[in-house]
């Protein structure tokens, strides 16, 4: 069975975001980016599927900015196998929607017949939280999103997600698309081996137009704002005041 | 000329990078309040560095290393340069010097150290002879075949951990017009040799839990198959090998100038006085400023100075300067970041208070400034018969 893993380039999880003055978005001018990391433990299931022999080939697949190309190399050293870089923006700060990702990917799994895709849940910049869900719709496939543990059971995949309140276990049958959240693996760091290794395996450049996909925005962003800053907490000198402030201050009691 | 790194160096940078941060951050302050690092640890980190294919990596492909070049070997070493030195040095890097073993020491020596099986040290250092190496006492009299060795080694980093150490020892004295000069020999001292003993030496303010150790020799008798090189071909080796030593002293104070300037910068951000963040204040922000472009320096040099050897040009003089104005730089980083942090720096809450103390040592072992500014201008007036 083919694996195909798409991968987003976003802004590192530890840069601390700066919001523009212009309040048009985030200054994404000389920040670390790195794979968004539900993306890291999608490309780390895949390893872990072929190394049970559950998968053969991982392809992973990047839609964005010609850099994403790092992204993808990254994958490849943790150990997948080729990668396709579809380049649809020149601009970091030009996001591309998740409807326009999900049509290039649902024409490459047309092209690739993959027998499973694993996405993470959400990119950690914008968090749509829907390529997945579109891309399964758009193919017509079953879809498991959220999961926290997955296992491949002949024609179909037996997914964990997490839920509010709980796990619900689902059965999908296979093809499937299915997202992946945080608990499901703790991602390898790439050996040095495969490091060097990396360079080496194929890597397509192919453009929205090979797919016949429009990616521009129909999505406008009115503005971006920095979440309001903490007020500092009061003292208080026993127990009746703070019953009292909870009461009639605060109203939550 | 490129100064950015390749796809391959930014993967090995950000890998070894979250291994410090994940494999090594996280036990540094047990390893700080024990001076000791547990064996599970230290087995812990040995593990995974074999399964990364890290072990080693400084080391040629032939001889199962991962055969990065100097600049790549730099830049994982700047990386474990932001960790204690007592953990990473389960990150092992064997002495490149080994790289000089013949024969049968190939299998007994060099390619297990490369495994992971078995760990090195190096000693050259006595009570009575530091920066003076051919001053040292230590010495080997032919008795048969054999050689019988009697005195001391100390500051042997590392030699609690060893299976086996690289030691100097004279074996020979010359008469010159300068007067009576040693002639030194390397040898392969096994831990557990009769007449070899690793005892515990002294406490450092340095880098707690990563020990150094005194070695006695009394009445050690020792074959010619634990020479390293040739019989008194001590200081050749010494110069083919030892300048690894020296960048590593580079790379690590950068790669901690770096980790310590980010607590600085983030604390000048965030603590308030007078009513505004104190980075406001030019007294702090041109303290930064001056920090960033000296770690940048010192960067620079000492990544040129790898790139020269991977040219095959001469580095002696540039691995010195490298050397010495890395670990200076330290020293002047880390007292700067306790400055700018006031008293919460000296508290053993942040980890400043460490760094500085770490710092202390870099600009004395593997040669001293002073040494290292002998080696850079005999570099440039010998030359001129000066
Ligand atoms: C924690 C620690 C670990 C160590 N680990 C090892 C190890 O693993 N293996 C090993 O072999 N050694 C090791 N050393 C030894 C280290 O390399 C020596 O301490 C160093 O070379 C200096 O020698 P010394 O301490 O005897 O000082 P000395 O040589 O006695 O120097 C004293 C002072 O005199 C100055 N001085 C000496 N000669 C000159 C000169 N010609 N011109 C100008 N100034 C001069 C020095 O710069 C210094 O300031 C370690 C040292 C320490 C502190």
């Amino acid at each position: 069975m083919k694996v195909l893993v798409p991968v987003k380039r976003v802004i590192d999880y530890n840069v601390k975001v700066r919001v523009k003055a212009d309040s048009s978005g985030v200054d994404l001018a000389n920040v670390k980016m790195s794979m968004n990391p539900f993306d890291e433990i999608a490309v780390e299931q895949a390893i872990r599927l072929k190394e049970a022999g559950q998968a053969d080939e991982i392809v992973i697949v990047s839609i964005g900015v010609e850099k994403a190309q790092e992204t993808i190399r990254t994958a490849l050293a943790m150990g997948a196998d080729r990668g396709i870089l579809v380049k649809a923006v020149d601009n970091v700060e030009t996001d591309v929607e998740p409807l326009a990702v999900a049509k290039i990917l649902a024409k490459i799994v047309e092209e690739e017949g993959p027998g499973l895709v694993l996405c993470g849940k959400q990119a950690i910049d914008n968090d749509m939280n829907a390529t997945g869900q579109m891309l399964a719709a758009l193919l017509g496939w079953a879809q498991g999103t959220f999961a926290s543990k997955l296992a491949i059971e002949g024609d179909h995949a037996s997914v964990t997600r997490e839920v509010d309140g709980g796990l619900q276990t689902i059965k999908v049958k296979m093809p499937a698309v299915v997202t992946v959240d945080l608990r499901l693996n703790e991602p390898r760091y790439a050996s040095l081996p495969n490091i060097m290794k990396a360079k080496k395996k194929p890597l397509d450049v192919k453009t929205p137009e090979d797919y016949g996909v429009d990616v521009s925005p129909r999505l406008t962003v009115v503005s971006v704002k920095e979440p309001p800053a903490r007020k500092a907490g009061v003292k208080v000198a026993d127990v009746a005041e703070l019953v009292d402030k909870l009461k009639n201050e605060a109203g939550v009691i | 000329m490129n100064f950015g790194l390749t796809d391959e160096q930014e993967m090995i940078v950000s890998t070894v990078r979250s291994f410090v941060e994940n494999e090594i951050y996280p036990h540094e302050d047990l390893v700080e309040r024990t001076g000791e690092v547990p064996k599970e640890i230290a087995d812990e980190i040995r593990r995974k560095t074999l399964e990364l294919g890290f072990y080693a990596c400084n080391f040629p492909e032939e001889v199962g290393g991962a055969g990065l070049s100097h600049v790549d070997f730099a830049l994982v070493e700047r990386e474990l340069g932001r960790g204690s030195m007592a953990l990473n040095h389960f990150f092992g890097r064997p002495q490149n010097i080994l790289m000089a073993c013949e024969g049968a020491q190939k299998e007994r020596y060099l390619l297990p150290a490369v495994r992971g099986e078995k760990m090195d040290a190096l000693a050259m250092t006595e009570p009575d002879a530091g920066s003076d190496v051919r001053g040292m006492k230590c010495f080997a009299k032919r008795d048969g075949g054999d050689w019988v060795v009697n005195g001391t080694k100390h500051f042997i980093s590392g030699a609690d951990h060893a299976d086996f150490i690289i030691v100097f020892i004279a074996t020979g004295e010359d008469d010159t017009p300068k007067g009576p000069k040693k002639r030194i020999t390397a040898f392969l001292v096994d831990r557990g040799t009769p007449g070899f003993t690793i005892r515990h030496g002294y406490n450092s303010v340095s880098h707690r839990g990563y020990k150094n150790m005194v070695l006695e020799f009394d009445d050690c008798r020792l074959p010619d198959a634990q020479v390293l090189g040739e019989v008194d071909g001590g200081f050749a080796v010494m110069n083919e090998w030892l300048y690894a030593t020296r960048i590593t002293v580079a790379t690590m104070s950068v790669g901690r100038a770096r980790r310590v300037f980010d607590y600085a910068v983030s604390y000048a951000a965030e603590r308030k006085q007078f009513g505004q963040p104190i980075g406001k204040f030019q007294g702090v922000s041109f303290q930064l400023a001056d920090m960033i472009t000296e770690i940048d320096a010192a960067d620079w040099l000492t990544l040129a100075s790898a790139w020269r050897l991977d040219q095959g040009l001469p580095a002696n003089r540039e691995i010195a300067s490298a050397k010495l104005y890395a670990s200076e730089m330290l020293a002047r980083v880390t007292d700067a970041a306790i400055q700018i942090h006031g008293g919460m720096g000296l508290m053993d809450d942040l980890p400043l208070a460490r760094f500085w103390r770490d710092a202390r040592v870099e600009r004395i072992w593997d040669g001293t400034s002073e040494i290292q500014r002998h080696i850079i201008s005999r570099d440039l007036l010998r030359p001129l018969g000066a």
